[in-house]
């Protein structure tokens, strides 16, 4: 019969010589093995001093992000909630009204724009239907919480800060390619 | 001049238990950082530096847990249980030569708290009486998972002891003592029972394992099929006893071991330097503690390599391999003896 991999082992029930039934050599065997082990380098990494390296497309909490004039960028068109697959995504719209220029950069925005923590699923499905890139993902953790309710993240989460100090980078999830991707008119969301 | 003695004794008698403890207590932080090393893994290091206080926070721990006596268990041998396992295991301490003896103002001070004729019989009558600990324990928790487990220690100590003696009694017929201090006198130099003794070291280090319930002859205790075996129903501090237990009988064993195998407080050369004999006291002292660590790492370095024993297995290794092995012993001891005395 042809084996399955090249790691496949033939086993025998001849009988065991001498040296293997004393079982002392194969004992010291075993504890080199230990030994070595005692002197290797530790896999371990202590976590709260030191941090894994996240990847550069992490996909963590996110974030609405604002324009340079720091007006929102999301309409409330709800094409994020209609390409989450996990439904975490609620929405209420809302009209801009005269004076509220500097707040909003179109005439709608969300008043109410909710993504249930607990029902996300990091896919970033929200940031790649989103035509106004105002929705992305970031390298930030999802804090836990105790009781469910703190996971539904409304807009004083998920909204960047005002000051341009205090703006969260996304560069690294807009880049180049990306930015020709929500070009390209094969999307629906794109015409 | 007897009340120096007196209060000498009584002092060096403290000073034992203490160190006793003291290692004891290190052994189990020891344990776990060999245990994570030999799994890659890092160990307790969050209790202070490098985790060195993490036997504080687990005794600590210990005492703070709720305290819970079975109402089927049979309550007095239910506390008698513990008691016995830890006054046992610290008991054997007092027949061991510490070091060699101190002379300050012309008073000797030996470094023995009580140089029995019969020491090794005192020996291994502490640590019979030891194995009552774990059955009382065991069956006064009325428990079927406890009283396996005691059940198992008793066989196993009863079949390992058998062993233990025979090799004994070969060591005995190249020293022609029972006195450990003696033993351990004529071992100075490099005359190191164990060159003498090989296969009788083999035999008593695999019994010695045995006695002090470790794996791989944990049997007793074995979490996966007793679900913690004779401690099955203790809590709080009766379980960190049992558990404490185990590590003082390890540091002893480790300390018979060494002064029956490897020269005791013994070093070699160490004559040749010139110093002076308190010093050297000393330093024997210390080398005696050098090796009790070394053992007791081999202790942990055997733990966290071998799988545990199957029960049958353990039974033919006990009667079938080592009881056979060490009537060899005495005999191949005893013509040698008998030919060489001859000529």
């Amino acid at each position: 019969m042809q084996a399955l991999t090249n790691r496949s082992k033939m086993v025998s029930d001849k009988k065991m010589t001498f040296m293997e039934r004393i079982y002392l050599p194969a004992i010291v065997k075993g504890m080199f093995i230990t030994i070595k082990h005692l002197f290797r380098k530790k896999v371990t990494i202590n976590y709260p001093e030191q941090t894994r390296e996240f990847s550069k497309v992490y996909r963590g909490q996110h974030v609405l992000k604002r324009d340079e004039e720091g007006r929102e960028r999301c309409t409330a068109c709800g094409l994020c909630a209609v390409a989450c697959p996990a439904e975490a995504i609620t929405m209420i719209a809302a009209e801009r009204k005269p004076g509220e220029e500097h707040l909003y950069r179109e005439e709608k925005y969300a008043e109410v724009y909710e993504i249930n923590m607990l029902r996300c699923i990091f896919c970033g499905d929200c940031e790649e239907a989103c035509p106004k890139e105002a929705i992305f993902l970031t390298d930030r953790l999802v804090q836990s919480e105790y009781e469910r309710l703190p996971f539904i993240y409304g807009k004083d989460i998920l909204l960047e800060p005002l000051d341009p100090n205090l703006r969260i980078d996304i560069s690294a999830r807009q880049t180049e390619s990306v930015l020709k991707f929500k070009q390209n008119k094969r999307y629906a969301h794109n015409r | 001049m007897d009340w120096t003695i007196y209060i000498y004794k009584t002092i060096f008698l403290f000073i034992i238990l203490l160190v006793t403890l003291l290692i004891a207590m290190y052994s189990t932080y020891g344990e776990r950082k060999v245990a994570a090393f030999m799994q890659d893994r890092r160990g307790p290091n969050r209790a202070g530096p490098f985790g060195l206080l993490q036997p504080l926070a687990d005794g600590v721990k210990m005492f703070m847990k709720e305290e819970i006596i079975p109402l089927s268990a049979n309550k007095k041998l239910f506390i008698l249980g513990p008691s016995i396992a830890m006054t046992t295991a610290m008991l054997t301490g007092v027949v061991i030569p510490w070091g060699g003896t101190l002379i300050i103002g012309g008073i000797e001070f030996p470094m023995q708290i009580a140089d029995l004729n019969i020491g090794i019989l005192y020996v291994f009558a502490m640590v019979s009486i030891g194995v009552y600990g774990i059955m009382l324990g065991g069956w006064a928790s009325n428990n079927k998972y406890a009283l396996l487990g005691s059940i198992r220690a008793a066989s196993q100590m009863i079949s390992y002891e058998i062993a233990m003696g025979m090799t004994i009694i070969a060591l005995i017929l190249t020293t022609g003592t029972l006195s450990l201090h003696e033993i351990v006198e004529q071992q100075s130099g490099m005359h190191w029972n164990v060159f003498y003794q090989p296969l009788g070291f083999l035999i008593f280090f695999i019994c010695a394992l045995a006695e002090t319930n470790r794996a791989p002859f944990d049997l007793p205790e074995c979490e996966t099929e007793l679900i913690g075996g004779y401690h099955t129903e203790y809590s709080s501090m009766k379980l960190g006893f049992y558990l404490f237990a185990e590590y003082i009988n390890m540091f002893i064993s480790s300390a018979v071991i060494a002064t029956l195998y490897f020269g005791g407080y013994n070093m070699p050369f160490i004559d040749q330097l010139g110093l002076s004999a308190n010093t050297i006291t000393l330093l024997g002292s210390f080398f005696f503690f050098l090796k009790i660590i070394f053992l007791i790492f081999l202790f942990m370095w055997i733990r966290w390599t071998l799988p545990r024993f199957r029960y049958d297995q353990l039974m033919n290794l006990g009667w079938k391999g080592l009881m056979p092995l060490a009537i060899f012993n005495i005999l191949a001891t005893g013509v040698y003896y008998y030919f060489t005395e001859l000529t």
